[in-house]
């Protein structure tokens, strides 16, 4: 399945609900450009919920961590919540886990940008 | 590597079935499957399904079959995007097999060939940042052999995933 991209507000922090996989030609042009648009609008809390991707390839991976460094030069924030197991394990295998901020729960996702 | 030697029994010295459109269903049973493909991302998901099938009919488990098809997968994206560079006049090439006591991929380009001693290492503290280089790291990770082979022009990755023996 293709990925899926929703975005919502919640206390001024822009949440994008994915949905489907993020690979080579499925979902990584999609995700890069919802975070551009977010940046280019001045958005500086991006918390993308990751509880309805199930399954993410290098290229994907390779597109969350741009999509943190482009964040992070433009002085905003990429967090992570709710990952997926296999997204989980993915995540420890290449130490990205080590790199992001990651959530279980949507509260606290919200909470760590105050 | 030694690979098992291939073993001369009836029926393993069929015709190799060519991939054309749809997985061939009636061919499901050889062990021994062999695709000629065009560098697009479509037969790259083709190939990345009839791997996962492919483990599931030797037994094994979802999540090792996640890992086989994702390490396939990742070795196809590897021949289309940067042996081949979606180069329509170029094939790639992939052959699963199940020697017994392991499925063996072999996933070949025509491109400008890799030297895996050049990758640098995507665990590296100053490449952890990097949005590409993970994709040969990943094939390590879930298969128990990977060998490149230069075809010049072109590589060949073998992937080897060991089989349990079977109990009884």
């Amino acid at each position: 399945m293709a990925l899926t991209i929703a975005s919502r507000e919640v206390d001024g922090v822009a949440v994008l609900d994915l949905s489907g996989r993020i690979t080579l030609g499925e979902g990584s042009v999609q995700l890069r450009d919802a975070i551009r648009e977010l940046i280019s609008k001045g958005r500086k809390n991006i918390l993308l919920n990751m509880g309805e991707v199930n399954y993410i390839d290098s290229s994907g991976l390779g597109e969350l961590v741009s999509a943190y460094t482009t964040a992070r030069n433009q002085g905003a924030g990429v967090k992570l919540l709710s990952l997926t197991k296999k997204v989980h394990d993915l995540l420890q295998l290449t130490k990205l886990y080590t790199v992001f901020d990651i959530y279980d729960d949507e509260a606290s996702g919200i909470a760590s940008f105050k | 590597m030694k690979l098992p030697a291939r073993q001369s029994k009836p029926g393993r010295n069929l015709p190799l079935p060519v991939l054309r459109g749809e997985y061939p269903v009636s061919e499901s049973k050889l062990h021994r499957l062999s695709f000629t493909l065009n560098s697009t991302m479509e037969c790259v998901s083709k190939v990345e399904a009839a791997a996962d099938r492919f483990a599931g009919e030797a037994g094994l488990d979802e999540e090792e079959r996640f890992h086989i098809a994702m390490a396939v997968r990742e070795a196809a994206i590897n021949a289309v995007l940067h042996g081949n560079e979606y180069d329509p006049a170029k094939k790639f090439t992939t052959t699963l097999e199940n020697t017994g006591s392991a499925l063996v991929f072999k996933i070949a380009d025509q491109g400008k060939g890799l030297d895996p001693e050049t990758l640098p290492d995507p665990l590296a503290p100053e490449n952890l940042l990097r949005g590409t280089g993970r994709g040969i790291f990943l094939i390590r990770s879930f298969m128990d052999e990977v060998h490149f082979r230069q075809l010049h022009p072109g590589t060949e990755l073998t992937l080897v995933k060991r089989l349990a023996p079977a109990r009884g």
